[in-house]
């Protein structure tokens, strides 16, 4: 496998995780993150209707996809980790999304509870991939306390809105000691392109394959947005500069 | 009978354990990827059919779902 993505020291050849949310239908999911190249899916965790039990969409990618439980809605540390502990025994799986809310119109992360939070679930031998702020302060922390990768947000969840502060996720993306995961706010294409040339090591997009016009098409198209990304990135691009340099030869040019 | 909450609602139930609690509500114990815990721990499906419960005591049960 060329350049893949390693997290927590699993190996994936994708460096796009999506969610499973807000789709128009189960076919149309399934179809979509056959179509993403996605490895690692992530899911919430809910209660039960009580009315019996009918089986959930879960049961369909269990097998095929590795799945990243997440701690969405949560406010409080408490109700995260006890969310987190539920996930793992429901999935049988170590790895969590952990997320913690401190608005909930915004949906911006409580950076104090995620960091206490993301603490006691490293402590407790969770390998903890957290949402979290576009601020390299932050992201230290997380790093800190023993998070196997950080996921800053590019702009509101669902808000398609891109990446706000291309410069901050730049920063992180340079200091960060764990892979970087550009996590929320994805709008298109071009969003997700950008996330990798500005050095992220994944993208996580949901909405916006989900509700696009063309679920399928849209997750192709971010799975050729992120690989040519990740190519651009590589390959070392030129400096922005404010002057033109001409491309042609200067010399032997006609009428001269 | 016995008064608890069971995912965030008040609820009578004769059921004396776990098990009987999933039994009652119709759910197959062997049912994938649920869940359960008790007064805020986490009870291992293996411990389902001996994990008793006791009036007041506040139940979930989860299953992963959509999510992003």
């Amino acid at each position: 496998m060329t350049d893949p993505l390693v997290i927590a020291g699993t190996t994936f050849s994708s460096r796009l995780i999506a969610g499973t949310a807000r789709f128009p239908n189960q076919q149309v999911m399934l179809d979509a993150l056959a179509a993403s190249g996605a490895e690692l899916v992530t899911a919430s965790i809910r209660r039960i209707s009580l009315e019996g039990y009918s089986g959930s969409l879960i049961d369909l990618l269990g097998d095929k996809y590795r799945i990243l439980p997440n701690t969405a809605g949560c406010v409080t540390a408490r109700d995260a980790i006890l969310t987190a502990e539920l996930a793992r025994e429901a999935l049988d799986t170590n790895w969590v999304k952990l997320e913690l809310i401190g608005d909930r119109e915004l949906l911006y992360p409580d950076v104090e509870q995620l960091v206490h939070a993301a603490d006691e679930l490293v402590r407790k031998g969770f390998v903890v991939l957290p949402y979290c702020n576009e601020d390299p302060v932050s992201c230290q922390k997380l790093a800190d306390v023993g998070c196997a990768a950080v996921m800053p947000l590019g702009s509101l969840i669902g808000s398609g809105m891109g990446i706000a502060n291309p410069a901050a996720i730049e920063l992180i993306c340079a200091r960060s000691p764990v892979p970087v995961v550009l996590d929320a706010g994805i709008g298109t294409a071009s969003d997700a392109a950008q996330a990798m040339e500005l050095g992220c090591d994944a993208v996580m997009i949901d909405t916006a394959i989900a509700k696009s016009h063309d679920p399928v098409r849209m997750a192709a198209a971010m799975r050729a947005a992120v690989e040519g990304g990740r190519l651009a990135r590589l390959a070392g691009r030129i400096p922005k500069q404010r002057f033109a340099e001409p491309s042609s030869p200067q010399l032997g040019l006609v009428g001269s | 009978m016995m008064r608890l909450r069971v995912n965030g609602e008040e609820t009578e139930l004769a059921a004396a354990t776990i098990a009987e609690l999933l039994a009652e509500r119709g759910i197959d114990p062997k049912t994938r990827f649920l869940a359960v815990a008790v007064n805020g721990s986490v009870v291992r499906r293996a411990e389902w059919p001996m994990a008793s419960l006791a009036a007041g005591d506040n139940v979930e049960i989860v299953r992963p779902l959509q999510g992003g």
